[in-house]
């Protein structure tokens, strides 16, 4: 397990509660699980993701995430619609143990940016790490 | 040997610590009204010799004695247990109804298990098999369940009128407390289910038939992939008999996505309605939604094969209430005991009992219409079938019971529409003799 300042957390995305992260593109927004989350996990051996089209709403449970000892819940940081999912993840989930923030899981297009408001910046998620 | 684990000062102490004057004390959370007061009878003790000799009397108040020939099965088959089998699963090292957790205790049963999930896996032609559940039954009702989480946002299931209508009762009592409907589809006058009305605009996640069905006709399970996948549904077959599938196509070669059903056939004496075994079977992909445990295979850090409980994340002892499913065991020495019948016999030998029992049921079946009965469903049919007689047949099976024969299940209490028609079963145990002197009670 990783010390919380051996954490890699990028300045420039949103996080969770949930230890979610999303990153807005222009229309569309990425969103993965952070360094903390997949150092958690250990090793993800699948992602359950959801289909292309399926919509969510901010903070829905929207696929899971299968590691070796646990399943966890993965919930969608802003409410949209699902426009792509990462394929490289269904043979090689271990992406995202090794890579968290390039190896995204949903590219979706936000309903609504004001939701962003509900959201954490890296130094409040860190607050939350350090509990 | 002591029976009751704790003793009078044991109680004592532990009703001290946990601050309680007495057991009345530490129960008087539950209402008065759901606690039993009066004092329990019960019949004095007796030797083991003498409760031997009450449980025969009861034993012989029976009707049906273990030297009739019953001529019914309807879900649970008389076959011929080899001697290799009791033999075998009375070893104490098999002697467990459990999944074992601890793989470097209990290597011997796992593989075991997965042996077992690999002959089924074979024999209904599909990718994985589980390490089975309680019954044929909860095996369906958990079928179905599972095709409403590969369905997601569905809500509804359909089942065939043609399923053992006790597996109907179970689905029922399961969907019961659930947001979720069960419809039921029709079967043809040949005795197969008719789903020419099925389309997508039903949004049914999952349609289940079973094949060979109640009435032992064998479905035609190739079409009927085509029409529930055409409506976008999960298709769920079940079997109460799975030797049929040494003989007629199995589920998987005919486009199932899940198979299940009850597996006593296999070894497993009728007793008095059981213990079952719940087989179940599924294609790998959905293998994330299956219910019930896994043995799978892998290797030790030495390289050497071993065996070990696999995708148990989804299990209840670690995801709660988002379980796949609240079976959290199996039916182990149920599930080991049919393993050993199936490797026993081997495919060959699957085949040829298979033979055996639909030859005997066709010879049957001919001698029978000769006598003037009538086939009720002109589809073919496995080791059961439905026959109406030409006059009424009740005192012609009560005399044929004073011979030692049962001959058939009046219909009427399950299809009130099949009113005098009786389900037959024939296996291989059933002698040449015993269906000719049915023959001739039918032509007096």
């Amino acid at each position: 397990m990783k010390e919380i300042n051996e954490l890699n957390l990028p300045e420039d995305l949103h996080y969770t509660k949930d230890h979610e992260w999303v990153k807005i593109e222009s229309e569309t927004a990425l969103v993965g699980i952070s360094d903390y989350a997949q150092d958690q996990l250990g090793d993800i051996v699948f992602v359950e993701m959801p289909e292309v089209g399926d919509e969510f709403a901010q903070g829905e449970e929207f696929g899971a995430l299968e590691s070796v000892k646990a399943v966890s819940e993965i919930y969608l940081p802003l409410g949209g619609e699902i426009v792509e999912v990462n394929e490289d993840l269904v043979d090689n989930p271990e992406l995202v143990n090794q890579d968290s923030y390039n190896n995204w899981i949903v590219r979706i297009r936000p309903n609504d940016l004001q939701e962003l408001d509900n959201l954490l910046t890296v130094d409040e998620y860190l607050d939350i790490l350090n509990g | 040997m002591r029976f009751l684990p704790h003793t009078k000062e044991e109680i004592t102490s532990m009703l001290r610590d946990v601050g309680a004057d007495s057991l009345d004390d530490l129960f008087s959370q539950v209402p008065r009204e759901c606690r039993r007061d009066a004092p329990m009878v019960l019949p004095a003790p007796t030797t083991e010799w003498e409760l031997n000799e009450q449980v025969k009397e009861i034993a012989d108040m029976m009707e049906v004695q273990p030297d009739f020939n019953v001529l019914i099965g309807a879900g649970s088959y008389d076959h011929h247990i080899p001697a290799i089998i009791p033999a075998l699963t009375s070893r104490s090292e098999f002697l467990t109804a459990y999944t074992p957790y601890q793989p470097e205790m209990a290597q011997g049963t796992l593989q075991g298990i997965f042996e077992y999930q690999t002959l089924t896996a074979r024999l209904l032609g599909m990718d994985v098999a589980n390490a089975s559940i309680y019954d044929g039954a909860s095996a369906l009702a958990e079928a179905l369940l599972m095709g409403i989480r590969i369905a997601k946002k569905k809500r509804k299931v359909a089942i065939s009128r043609a399923v053992h209508p006790h597996y109907r009762q179970v689905v029922e009592t399961y969907f019961r407390p659930t947001e979720f409907e069960v419809v039921e589809i029709p079967y043809l006058s040949d005795g197969r289910t008719d789903l020419s009305g099925l389309s997508a605009e039903d949004e049914l996640a999952a349609v289940a038939i079973q094949s060979p069905n109640f009435f032992g006709v064998i479905e035609d399970l190739a079409s009927a992939a085509e029409k529930i996948h055409g409506a976008q549904a999960v298709f769920i077959t079940c079997f109460t008999e799975p030797l049929a599938y040494g003989l007629v196509k199995n589920p998987g070669s005919c486009g199932a996505d899940v198979t299940c059903g009850e597996g006593q056939s296999f070894g497993i004496p009728r007793s008095f309605g059981g213990p079952g075994l719940g087989m179940f079977a599924c294609l790998e992909k959905y293998v994330r939604s299956m219910p019930g445990r896994l043995v799978g295979q892998t290797t030790d850090l030495e390289g050497k094969r071993g065996y070990v409980l696999t995708l148990a994340t989804r299990e209840q002892h670690i995801r709660r209430e988002k379980a796949t499913s609240n079976i959290c065991s199996n039916q182990g020495l149920c599930a080991m005991t049919a393993g050993m019948y199936m490797a026993c016999l081997g495919g060959s030998g699957i085949r040829e009992l298979s033979r055996l029992n639909y030859d005997k049921a066709e010879y049957f079946k001919k001698e029978l219409t000769r006598a003037g009965a009538e086939i009720t469903f002109s589809s073919p049919t496995f080791n059961e079938f439905v026959v109406g007689f030409p006059k009424r047949f009740k005192s012609a099976a009560g005399r044929l019971k004073k011979k030692k024969i049962i001959a058939g299940l009046e219909l009427d209490t399950y299809y009130p529409e099949l009113e005098g028609k009786y389900l037959f079963c024939v296996t291989e145990t059933v002698g040449r003799e015993v269906m000719d002197a049915v023959v001739r009670e039918v032509k007096k």
